[in-house]
């Protein structure tokens, strides 16, 4: 996904001199086609975010479409009230790009792991949040970043969900992949996987089981999903993050406003820090969260 | 674009008291913190918007003018003065200056306020603003200079000196900043707090001109801040050596009058030793 990203961003600056990439000093190998082929639109800003994201608000000020890249926590919270003074408030096109969803770096601990990075993001006025399960979604999130006259933040995975590219995609809204009237799982980025498996699982064992999409988390298509609450026995929200306000906090503040909705249950990293260390896969096991364990406490549940 | 340039220096110091003598109505006005703050840069603003910047109140947003980024927020007031009185706004709309539903408020506002060009507040967040449209100009080869107004406590915060790193680096000759060195902050003395000392010695390590000003000579201000950068392409540090309160002599060099908001007597008598200077 993370090279999707950068060849796109790549073909786009190559056309609109307005648009520059600044790196907080990560992308090593990564960023080389960009930095050759745009070398007047790449700024490595040194190991310092919270200048590489004001002076990234300065230059959108001046009419530049500016992306900051960095890896997980490192281009949000070590920033974030660059983010949320200099680049929210003042609403101009930055918009953040943060390798490593999740537990993408999974070895690398706790630091690494990018696990309330949604909620955070979310809770910022103007900014634009989408997390893409798959490379083809990447590139169309890039261009709806461009596209918004404001600040945006792109969660890039490391796994991939697997869907097939949409002729017409509409990231905005709710994608509904398979309908289930027993329970809906609604997953955000490539965990969106550990959905479709558990699903089919369910599905196995006589349960009626959905699966539905969320990329762009925020601004969240709150119709979709409140129709979705009204239609199933059991709402399932499953991401790589914490339960705590992001894709579940979010279902969350949407059902609870509708008076006759299914109940939820959030499927993620319980409100805690992730200490273990081991592969993506490895780690939503250990958490809870990959298919075996959404079948199971969807069973406990219902 | 800057109709001011052949002010006297004599005009100066009668805008530096505009902005002195609004500031203190303002605080009392508004009963709010921060007049020594303001007190303190009078003079670079009324420097700056008198003479040095090529700005146009009657078309604000215009792309060719000079970039003014106020990062002590907290000292807003003197520069909604300094607008309103080289006519950005009328006069009488700094009356609401931190009033119910006013758009003036105590940290500087960019919303709806013409000539603010960054909101502020939390210290530390100009000068990486400012490095930013200096980059951003030149890259676009304007002729345009940035100006960014710090603090010295502000100068605790490291997203500054991450800043002027890349100021250097980028050879960012277009940028100025400017400190108001009044050597107190919110608690304390600077030097009892966290030390700046050798303070010009620190902004030159990192690469950057630097130049000392007496911070209430608008001449000598005039002197420093209007010329281009002076050597090379490296950005300019001024550090200018001011007095906390200045002009009104009981909030001289007090710590007090970081918070204190003149009211009563003492509005009283900051107004007549205003009126009486």
């Amino acid at each position: 996904m993370r090279d999707h990203v950068v060849k796109r961003i790549t073909e786009l600056a190559l056309e609109d001199p307005r648009i520059i990439l600044i790196t907080g000093d990560l992308g090593f190998g990564v960023l080389n086609e960009y930095r050759e082929k745009c070398a007047n639109q790449f700024i490595n800003a040194g190991v310092a975010e919270q200048n590489m994201t004001a002076m990234a608000a300065g230059m959108a000020l001046e009419g530049f479409i500016v992306f900051t890249y960095s890896i997980a926590n490192f281009p949000t919270l070590r920033c974030l009230e660059q983010i949320r003074n200099d680049v929210c408030y003042h609403d101009v096109n930055v918009n953040v790009l943060a390798v490593g969803g999740g537990f993408s770096y999974g070895p690398l601990g706790m630091s690494h792991h990018a696990t309330e990075d949604l909620s955070i993001m979310r809770a910022l006025p103007n900014m634009q949040v989408i997390a893409p399960s798959d490379p083809w979604q990447s590139v169309h999130a890039v261009d709806a970043l461009i596209a918004h006259d404001g600040p945006g933040y792109l969660r890039i995975d490391k796994s991939s969900a697997g869907i097939s590219p949409a002729p017409e995609p509409n990231l905005a809204g709710v994608q509904l992949h398979r309908d289930g009237t027993d329970v809906m799982l609604i997953g955000i980025g490539g965990i969106l996987a550990e959905c479709f498996i558990a699903a089919e699982s369910l599905n196995e064992q006589g349960v009626r089981a959905g699966v539905a999409e969320v990329v762009t988390l925020k601004p969240l298509d709150t119709d979709s999903i409140a129709k979705l609450a009204g239609h199933c026995g059991l709402l399932v929200t499953v991401e790589e993050h914490s339960i705590v306000g992001g894709l579940g906090g979010a279902v969350a503040e949407v059902v609870s406003e509708i008076r006759s909705a299914a109940p939820l249950l959030r499927v993620g990293l319980d409100d805690r820090y992730s200490s273990i260390v081991g592969s993506q896969d490895y780690l939503r096991e250990t958490y809870e969260m990959n298919a075996q364990a959404i079948v199971r406490k969807v069973l406990a549940r219902i | 674009m800057n109709a001011s340039k052949a002010q006297p220096a004599s005009d100066l110091d009668e805008l530096a008291h505009k902005i002195r003598t609004s500031v203190v109505r303002m605080t009392h006005l508004g009963k709010s913190s921060h007049v020594g703050s303001a007190l303190s840069i009078a003079d670079i603003v009324a420097v700056l918007y008198g003479a040095v910047l090529r700005v146009d109140p009657g078309e604000p947003a215009n792309s060719d003018r000079d970039r003014f980024i106020l990062s002590k927020g907290h000292a807003g007031a003197a520069v909604y003065a300094a607008l309103a009185h080289t006519g950005f706004f009328p006069e009488k709309t700094l009356d609401q200056h931190y009033q119910d539903g006013s758009i003036l408020s105590g940290h500087v506002s960019h919303k709806g306020v013409p000539g603010v060009e960054l909101s502020t507040g939390s210290l530390g967040h100009g000068l990486g603003v400012a490095v930013g449209m200096a980059k951003a100009l030149t890259m676009l080869g304007g002729e345009q200079r940035v100006f960014c107004l710090l603090s010295d406590g502000e100068c605790d915060e490291g997203s500054n000196w991450e800043a002027a790193l890349f100021a250097a680096h980028h050879t960012l000759k277009n940028l100025t900043a400017i400190i108001d060195y009044n050597k107190i902050q919110s608690l304390d003395t600077v030097s009892d707090t966290l030390g700046l000392e050798p303070f010009v010695d620190k902004w030159r390590a990192f690469g950057w001109n630097v130049e000392e000003a007496d911070g209430h000579d608008c001449a000598a201000l005039r002197a420093v801040l209007e010329p281009p950068s002076a050597s090379g392409n490296a950005p300019t540090c001024i550090i200018c050596h001011t007095t906390k309160g200045k002009g009104v002599s009981f909030m001289e060099n007090s710590v007090l009058w970081h918070y204190r908001t003149p009211q009563g007597e003492e509005y009283e008598a900051a107004m007549g030793e205003l009126d009486g200077a």
